[in-house]
């Protein structure tokens, strides 16, 4: 069999393009940005001790919009760029059929009330101490924020700080759906 | 504290889920964890697995497997059970189907094609020419031959 003889010309430029084009397409995706397969589904059933010693459970809450905010005192700064915004939707919607529940992953009871009163959190807060509500949610990082319909579904995931804006935009939409 | 398996066992069955539970309570093989927690990707770290990683996540992660191993379920269910919350993103190797065999077949693929580059390579580079039974070159006449061994003389002196 005969081999072009000046192959390797044009061969090697060709062959390393595709490879380009991957690894740069590669290097600008987020490796943590994976979509979550529970959008959709039942959110699991979960009853956490909150930090005020209230029992806390999502089945209590059917019929409600919820949202589910999973956070950690360590997690600088996102957990605390989001915050304000928390308790500030919280005041908002509080009276409007909206629960807002903040769950407490890998993280230490001390720093994590010391978080709570720095920022004046009047939303119920449980720590989730042996990371069964984080695996039941997919939860891979903090802050996670998840929205929950009146049916009990898990219908939008935020990953990272949330803002007043999105919080509105999911809970407004969720609000907007007949009951 | 009761695991999740014994709970619905004995809501479900009453004594029967107490015997149920009881069996299934029976201590959790530490090497079927490590097992399981070789196959799934810790959920905070990059690329290292829930057996190898030091991390609280996947101290817990390993707490999980070795709960619902108590409570009953296979090291496939544990499995299972992660890639519901996860996706397949929580495996850390692709299962060989559909779009994933790619994964599998690509680098053997690409390799079988290199070694058949280079063999092709290596039979053009080492083939005779055409026709010609001496291998090419300088032809050693008389007089080379005379020299080389003179020189070769004087160095052995």
């Amino acid at each position: 069999m005969s081999f072009p003889r000046h192959a390797g010309r044009w061969l090697i430029p060709l062959a390393v393009l595709p490879v380009l084009i991957l690894l740069a397409y590669g290097f600008r995706t987020n490796p943590r940005d994976v979509p979550s397969p529970l959008i959709g589904k039942p959110a699991a059933p979960f009853s956490l001790r909150a930090f005020d010693g209230e029992s806390l459970s999502l089945e209590a809450l059917r019929g409600r919009v919820v949202v589910v905010n999973f956070w950690a005192s360590w997690c600088v700064p996102s957990c605390y760029e989001e915050a304000p915004a928390l308790e500030r939707g919280w005041l908002a919607y509080k009276d409007r059929g909206v629960a807002l529940i903040g769950v407490n992953i890998q993280d230490k009871e001390e720093p994590a009330k010391k978080f709570l009163a720095e920022f004046g959190h009047t939303f119920p807060n449980a720590p989730d101490p042996a990371g069964r509500v984080s695996v039941d949610y997919g939860v891979y990082g903090v802050p996670e924020t998840f929205f929950i319909d009146r049916a009990g579904r898990i219908r939008f995931k935020h990953v990272g700080a949330i803002t007043d804006e999105v919080l509105k935009r999911n809970v407004d939409a969720l609000l907007a759906e007949p009951a | 504290m009761i695991p999740p398996g014994c709970a619905r066992a004995l809501a479900t069955a009453g004594l029967l889920g107490l015997l149920v539970c009881a069996v299934a309570a029976a201590p959790v093989d530490e090497n079927t964890v490590r097992a399981i927690g070789a196959d799934l990707r810790c959920v905070v770290c990059q690329s290292l697995s829930v057996a190898d990683s030091p991390s609280e996540t996947a101290n817990q992660m390993r707490g999980i497997i070795r709960e619902r191993l108590a409570a009953g379920d296979t090291p496939e269910q544990v499995k299972a059970y992660f890639v519901d919350k996860y996706g397949l993103w929580i495996l850390l190797a692709p299962p060989r189907q559909g779009f994933n065999l790619l994964v599998w077949i690509v680098p053997f693929a690409g390799l079988a094609a290199g070694l058949v580059v280079l063999a092709l390579l290596v039979r053009r580079w080492t083939r005779r020419p055409a026709g010609g039974a001496t291998a090419p070159g300088v032809a050693v006449d008389e007089a080379m031959r005379a020299r080389i061994h003179r020189e070769m003389n004087e160095m052995n002196r």
